[in-house]
């Protein structure tokens, strides 16, 4: 009998942040320009120091201003939607969930579309545009995410392959609207169809706003982690979890919303970005099982280094041009969940 | 409601500032309760629970005995407060059961149900600790306490060798056993079980129910199982709750309730009633002609 403490809960997360540290360094050094590794190490020291100012001028400006934020904006991305997911499937009690599958992410798409066409018809300041956004992404994920469960009852019990078949006919639904709002209105500062539909990476958001990013997902996760021994018992059924003492109305309200803003946060900024939602939690879960006092800290670092991974890899395989990141998470996500539903199948 | 100075034993509480009324013998009261489910307040109910009542000390083993569809899991229901009596109260040393904070709740009453689903594998000591969470606040950590009342509670059910094994990977007996002792590391006052021998084979039924009249004894708790098995609940209880079609025929000793013709009737079988040495009556069921 070993229960979790908080000496090992910090040592494995030490270790994932490690891992994300190198992973990070070497993501700064590829790319069309070289730069070198033992300089790189360095300056990004210099940078959670604090120091920029001290990094030569030369190269600085690619690694500072532009592929820093591009790697900062997939930490935050990777995160909020591995948190999402663990989250997400502890409330449906389905290990097939994701923010994407279950068309969470497509609501929030045409949330932030309908938000940036606000800010265009009412004409208001750019600046305005980087709050409405996120706002209309939540709300777009919150109301599908309510859809898709009521889709997925049947005689007042969750089904989980209704559930699924649920989440994938509404994401093809929002996806219908999403390019009917691309093709007819499509205004200045809306991006393109496939953004929103496939993610992407490649338009990190201002300094100031990766800033509240990175607030808004340490709120969301920091909210949702106050459930997590709750998320434990939930897990076997609310029955079950309410006599052992869990609040249920309560907690599933919470991470209801919590998780919806987690995936409102990263799709204002990236789009659709599939799978990262499902493919984390599963291997944190293989590796520290299915606590969720260590699954969720060790999914928000797991998928921060799975989105830099695989956004290093959609700007670098075909280089000078780039890949949409979305494609390299569907290439590796979706056989995965194909194995996963065959398993649960069998 | 934390304590975490309590000794690391299963015996249940018997705080007196647990008791603000009423016969301290007592510990839980069903008072007239009763409850409908209905689609709809225009409709007609699909369900009916008359208002019946009993009481039950410490020590002591009911039996919730009927067919199926008799409303023996709405009364179990009702008893662990899930759901709000439509009239009447349920009382657990003088506290509405249904009007409990969760936490509380928890602390007082554990479930033991037909079969635990799991979504994610987890190995039988974690399923136990899982007993202790009404002890902690959101996040805590499990303390050397909560892992020795888990173990004894492993210990009490004849499981401390399955502790490291994998809930997916054991037998029916097995992973009762460990939902049992999940339900003692709790350390309720009052014991519910939902048809907990449906699974299990004969040998295994006895086991659970045998074990189940100990710790009644040792521990103090009152305990409550909801089952059909005619012969178990004659056994195993000293109060059997009848139930037919929503409705309290009988409550009493098993001796007293077990009566041929009230039998043949509610289970719609012919059947023999014989009392053995031990006061206890014995049913034998017959072939219809």
């Amino acid at each position: 009998m070993r229960p979790l403490t908080l000496g090992r809960l910090l040592l494995r997360c030490g270790i994932l942040a490690v891992i994300l540290f190198v992973v990070v360094v070497i993501a700064l050094k590829l790319g069309a320009v070289q730069v070198s590794l033992y300089g790189l190490g360095r300056d990004v020291i210099r940078v959670l120091l604090g120091q920029s100012s001290a990094i030569s001028s030369d190269y600085g400006m690619i690694v500072v201003d532009i592929r820093m934020p591009r790697i900062l904006l997939a930490i935050v991305v990777g995160a909020s939607l591995s948190v999402a997911g663990a989250s997400f499937q502890a409330l449906l009690r389905n290990p097939l969930a994701d923010p994407y599958v279950l068309g969470v992410s497509s609501g929030a798409s045409v949330g932030s579309i309908l938000g940036l066409m606000l800010v265009n018809q009412l004409a208001l300041s750019p600046a305005f545009a980087g709050l409405i956004t996120p706002l209309g992404a939540f709300l777009g994920a919150a109301l599908t995410i309510l859809v898709v469960y009521f889709l997925g009852r049947r005689s007042g019990q969750i089904d989980s392959t209704t559930l699924l078949l649920g989440g994938i006919i509404t994401a093809s639904f929002l996806s219908a609207i999403i390019t009917f709002l691309m093709s007819t209105l499509a205004g200045s500062n809306l991006k393109g169809a496939s953004f929103w539909m496939m993610g992407s990476l490649s338009t990190p958001p201002p300094h100031s706003l990766l800033y509240l990013l990175i607030f808004g997902f340490l709120f969301g996760a920091g909210v949702i982690y106050t459930t997590a021994s709750d998320l434990n018992l939930l897990l076997a059924g609310e029955i079950e979890a309410m006599h052992l003492g869990v609040d249920v109305p309560r907690v599933r309200l919470v991470v209801y919303l919590a998780a919806s803003f987690l995936t409102g946060l990263a799709v204002s900024v990236s789009g659709s970005i599939g799978y990262i939602g499902l493919l984390v939690p599963h291997a944190m879960r293989l590796i520290f099982g299915s606590d969720h006092r260590m699954l969720l800290p060790a999914s928000a670092l797991g998928g921060a280094i799975a989105l830099v991974i695989a956004d290093t890899i959609a700007r670098t395989v075909v280089a000078p041009s780039e890949l949409s990141v979305g494609a390299v998470t569907a290439l590796v996500g979706a056989p995965f969940f194909i194995y996963l539903l065959r398993r649960r199948l069998a | 409601m934390s304590t975490p100075h309590r000794m690391p034993s299963l015996t249940a509480k018997t705080s007196s500032a647990d008791q603000p009324y009423g016969d301290p013998d007592v510990r839980l009261s069903v008072e007239q309760a009763s409850y409908v489910y209905a689609p709809n307040p225009s409709q007609a109910p699909l369900f009916t629970l008359e208002a019946l009542s009993f009481q039950a000390k410490p020590g002591e083993v009911v039996a919730i005995l009927g067919p199926n569809a008799s409303g023996k899991s709405t009364l179990l229901k009702l008893i662990s407060g899930a759901l709000e009596p439509l009239s009447g109260r349920v009382f657990l040393n003088g506290f509405a059961t249904h009007s409990l904070l969760p936490k509380t709740r928890a602390q007082r009453i554990a479930l033991v149900q037909q079969e635990s689903r799991l979504l994610f594998p987890s190995r039988a000591w974690e399923f136990v600790l899982q007993g202790r969470h009404a002890y902690g606040g959101g996040l805590r950590f499990e303390t050397e306490v909560d892992v020795t009342i888990a173990k004894n509670a492993l210990a009490q059910v004849g499981a401390s060798e399955l502790a490291d094994r994998w809930m997916d990977k054991i037998s029916g007996g097995e992973k009762q056993r460990v939902i049992l002792a999940r339900a003692l590391a709790q350390q309720p006052l009052l014991l519910l079980l939902d048809e907990p021998t449906l699974h299990l084979d004969i040998g295994a039924q006895v086991d659970l129910l045998d074990s189940l009249r100990r710790l009644a004894a040792q521990n103090r708790y009152t305990v409550v199982v909801v089952t059909h098995e005619l012969n178990l609940a004659g056994e195993y209880s000293d109060q059997v709750v009848l139930l037919q079609k929503g409705k309290c025929l009988r409550v009493g000793s098993p001796a007293s309730v077990y009566q041929r013709d009230l039998l043949e009737q509610v289970f719609q079988a012919p059947l023999t009633v014989e009392m053995t040495s031990s006061g206890r009556p014995r049913v034998t069921l017959l072939a219809k002609k």
